[in-house]
């Protein structure tokens, strides 16, 4: 047994992060540890890696008691371990990343040539292609993974712990990421997958933990249903599958002709884009991340600053007026990253649900702040959205993902809206939180609202749209309706029409 | 113990307190190192270290008689006359404060304004024309020459701030180079005919018509004016334009996240704008309170090294406006402390800057500190949110 896990538990303040959790992972085994945002599974992990020290409980390697008290002692016991936001240095070589923190030289020099041997060696064993002189920044976030990997490999990891790989990665990349643990597999390597996502899980593990709110509640073979397992998870009946109101399209509410966008640099990102979306109807884009479709969002609301074209919501053209007027004119954004563009991070959710009617009757009124209807208007939206929260006033910053989207939504769709556009909405979210955006946006859509849903997840967006267009290089490659086939969309959206 | 004490103040308030007690604790040593006297006693432990302690005791205790209350004065001249320092360190304390919050409400919006020495240079050039070359009834002038004063500075200010919404020019590189400006305009306005003064070829400017001067408080020697009110008042009106105005919401939000803001509708370029404007016009408040309160005549020196020290201010005050209070009246105590030191007790008066420019080491290093003290995250600073270069 490779690793075993006996009685962790720990607690942060009032919060038993883990209780009791024991976990044995075999040789070669692909061990999937499945459980909601916040349910206890990084901090397991960081314990397993000697991040942080557990309350109790005991961790044995090769069946031998083991104290890990910081990374250093994780390595040397042979567990590596990738994380979801990557500990890459941008500027740096991926050899000269790979060389980092282990250097072995020779009077301060370090045998890079050494080091290229052994990277190229495991490079062609998994057939990553990795040229060991690229430097980091230059490269897609697919193989920046693989050099993740490469790295805790180098250290001859016997455990490596993937914690989120997939949700960073477009489904190509996560597909040929799934193919490279079954290879680690066949090799002896054990793997510890911590996911939300059940498609991978059922796909590549030969063991599922499922843990919530800190405790495994349950151990599954990936034999068992997505239901069955998505259940667990949430602790409660969940549907993936939610039900759609008749499709009864209105008349055009966005209607986008010949578009074209730049970026900063004058580079033409989006060319000669036109779509329209009727009232009640999700269109969605779809596309491998990179695509233009980041841009074509923001160029809606008009954050982005160069381009040429039309866009007319309900007739009037808006384009070229201002993100303040543009969201006023009856547009709903939930913008891509809620960390960076969504939420202010030190403000209180009370203050970040009027971040856009700040200055706007009921909240204001002759420039000063109404407190009284500021805070009622955050209990009011805090209930109808569920966002769980220890108090109004806590800074957005201590919220779970799936609660920071809630605020966005709440924020973004208590205004009166005809257009709403989502971008990435359920990115990094749990499946309960994932349900509860599908549930909003369909209602919208049931409401006469028009959508642009804008995703890579290729299931959201053939479960919830009514048309798909499917964007590659800034030009829509053709649209379709949803029933089309998975093969179909991936050809298109590698540009074959 | 000590520790619990420690955290039962208020998180914000800790860290600068912690700087203060451990910069006079650094600042002891100092004073005993450099004394040469002092240190030739080393030979005698016992004797070194009672000199050593009554140095340093009689040193922060003469920094206190000449900054609060002066107890040999009181025992001349009435116990009245003992308030005498403390008068001076709230006049000193004034300018700072204006200076100070100027700082601390760019900071919150997330931009470094090292011009305030600029902008409060301009307030005092506009507040001494309007104040010497008008004749007016004080209810009139003196609210003139303050607007003057906001005006001038105001715009010097709002001009970095307009150049940054335009081009990104950063404000840091814009102010600092309009601060050798203002002193180097000012001395060529000091020999224009317009601000000579009759009989006089040095660079001074005509004192103030007294309908522009702000009334002393206290009377006799005690310079204590009524531009205090109108520093609390300034106060309370910075607090509320940020916790409680939509402007101020605009301005926090652009300076804790502009990504965030902007998304939200906010304009970035109007904030960056109108925060210059209004950071620039407390500056030039101050300038104009400054010279019509205590100095009257406008001189190349009028804004000594204020505009510099009140980064400080606003630094120890975690860019809050009751900590910028706070920190004003801290310097100005330490400075009008210094005036007397090294005539009392030998000490030279510099210790005193050794002792502020300790403070400012200690609040940039909160790690430092958490060490000395032992404390375990209790030490945060989250208001102060102006950003490096790139911001």
């Amino acid at each position: 047994m490779p690793l075993e896990l006996k009685g962790i538990s720990k607690s942060f303040g009032n919060l038993q992060a883990n209780n009791q959790i024991n976990l044995k992972v075999g040789k070669g085994e692909i061990h999937a540890i499945l459980g909601e945002n916040g349910a206890g599974k990084s901090t397991l992990m960081n314990i397993v890696y000697g991040l942080l020290q557990p309350d109790s409980g005991e961790i044995l390697v090769d069946e031998k008691l083991v104290k890990i008290l910081e990374p250093a002692d994780a390595i040397k016991y042979g567990i590596g371990m990738v994380h979801q936001h990557f500990m890459l240095i941008p500027v740096f070589t991926v050899a000269e990343n790979i060389a980092l923190g282990r250097e072995k030289s020779k009077f301060g020099i370090i045998s890079f040539a050494e080091i290229k041997t052994k990277i190229k060696k495991l490079s062609d064993e998994f057939k990553f292609d990795i040229d060991p002189d690229a430097i980091i920044e230059d490269l897609p976030v697919g193989v920046q993974q693989r050099i993740e990997i490469i790295k805790a490999l180098m250290y001859d990891a016997k455990v490596l712990i993937l914690d989120e790989p997939t949700a960073v990665l477009t489904p190509q990349e996560t597909d040929e990421l799934l193919n490279v643990m079954k290879i680690l597999k066949s090799r002896g390597t054990s793997i510890i997958f911590i996911t939300h996502k059940l498609r991978e899980v059922r796909a590549v593990a030969d063991k599922i933990t499922i843990i919530r709110l800190g405790k495994v509640v349950g151990t599954q073979l990936p034999s068992a249903s997505q239901e069955e397992l998505a259940n667990l998870m949430v602790g409660r009946e969940v549907d993936l599958a939610p039900s759609k109101a008749a499709f009864n399209p209105g008349g055009n509410v966005l209607e986008i002709n010949d578009l074209s966008i730049f970026n900063d640099s004058g580079r033409k990102v989006v060319s000669n884009l036109s779509l329209n979306i009727r009232a009640g109807e999700i269109l969605a884009i779809a596309g491998v991340q990179g695509n233009g479709q980041s841009e074509l969002a923001r160029a809606i609301v008009n954050l982005e600053k160069h381009k040429s074209g039309s866009i007319k919501l309900d007739g009037k053209e808006i384009l070229g007026s201002t993100v303040r007027d543009s969201l006023r004119a009856g547009i709903a954004y939930i913008p891509e990253s809620r960390e960076l563009d969504g939420l202010i991070s030190t403000f209180s959710i009370t203050e970040n649900l009027i971040l856009d009617v700040h200055d706007l009757e009921p909240a204001a009124s002759r420039g000063q702040l109404n407190r009284s209807y500021i805070s009622e208007n955050a209990t009011t939206l805090v209930k109808e959205f569920d966002v769980r929260t220890q108090s109004i006033e806590a800074n957005s910053s201590s919220l779970s993902g799936g609660n920071k989207q809630k605020v966005v939504l709440a924020r973004e769709l208590s205004r009166e809206v005809k257009l709403v556009v989502a971008a990435q909405p359920t990115r990094g979210l749990d499946v309960g939180s994932i349900e509860f955006v599908y549930e909003k946006l369909l209602a919208e859509r049931a409401n006469k609202k028009a959508i642009l849903l804008i995703s890579s997840e290729l299931d959201e967006v053939m479960e919830l749209a009514d048309r798909i267009a499917v964007i590659y290089k800034g030009e829509i490659v053709g649209v379709v309706d949803s029933d089309v086939s998975r093969e179909k969309l991936g050809l298109m959206m590698a540009g074959i029409k | 113990m000590i520790t619990k004490f420690f955290i039962g103040l208020k998180k914000n308030a800790l860290l600068p307190f912690l700087s203060f007690i451990f910069a006079f604790f650094i600042g002891g040593i100092i004073i005993v190192v450099s004394d040469p006297v002092i240190m030739g006693q080393l030979s005698s432990p016992g004797k070194f270290l009672t000199s050593a302690a009554s140095r340093i005791g009689n040193s922060y205790l003469a920094i206190f008689q000449g900054s609060i209350y002066d107890v040999n004065l009181a025992r001349e001249s009435g116990f009245f006359r003992g308030f005498y320092p403390m008068s001076e360190t709230i006049v000193t304390a004034i300018p700072l404060l204006f200076a100070g919050l100027a700082v601390a409400l760019a900071f919150r919006s997330g931009l470094f304004n090292i011009g305030a020495q600029g902008q409060f240079i301009f307030g005092a050039i506009g507040a001494s024309y309007v104040g010497f070359a008008y004749e007016l009834p004080p209810l009139i002038h003196v609210p003139l020459v303050l607007i003057a004063g906001i005006v001038l500075g105001g715009l010097f200010g709002g001009f970095v701030g307009l150049l940054k919404a335009k081009t990104g020019a950063h404000e840091v590189i814009v102010t600092i180079m309009l601060n050798y400006i203002a002193s180097l305009f000012i001395l060529w306005l000091l020999k224009t005919q317009a601000f000579l003064r009759e009989e006089r070829q040095d660079p001074i400017a005509p004192e103030v018509n007294s309908s522009a001067q702000l009334p002393k408080l206290l009377g006799g020697d005690l310079r204590l004016h009524l531009g205090i009110f109108i520093a609390l008042g300034v106060t309370w009106f910075v607090w509320w334009l940020l916790t409680r105005s939509t402007l101020g919401f605009k301005f926090r939000a652009v300076g804790a996240n502009s990504n965030a803001a902007r998304t939200a509708g906010i304009s970035v370029p109007f904030v960056t704008t109108a925060t210059m404007f209004i950071s620039g016009g407390l500056a030039g408040l101050g300038g104009a309170v400054h010279l019509i309160g205590t100095e009257y005549a406008l001189t190349a020196g009028i804004a000594g090294s204020i505009g510099f020290d009140a980064i400080t201010v606003a630094l120890l005050g975690q860019a809050t406006p009751l900590g910028t209070l706070l920190g004003a009246l801290l310097f100005g105590a330490l400075q009008t402390g210094s005036r007397t030191l090294l005539s009392n007790t030998g000490t030279p008066s510099e210790i005193v800057q050794v002792i502020q420019a300790l403070i400012v080491l200690f609040i940039a290093t909160p790690m430092l500190l958490k060490r000395v003290f032992r404390l375990k995250n209790s030490i945060e600073s989250k208001s102060m949110t102006a950003k490096g270069w790139n911001g």
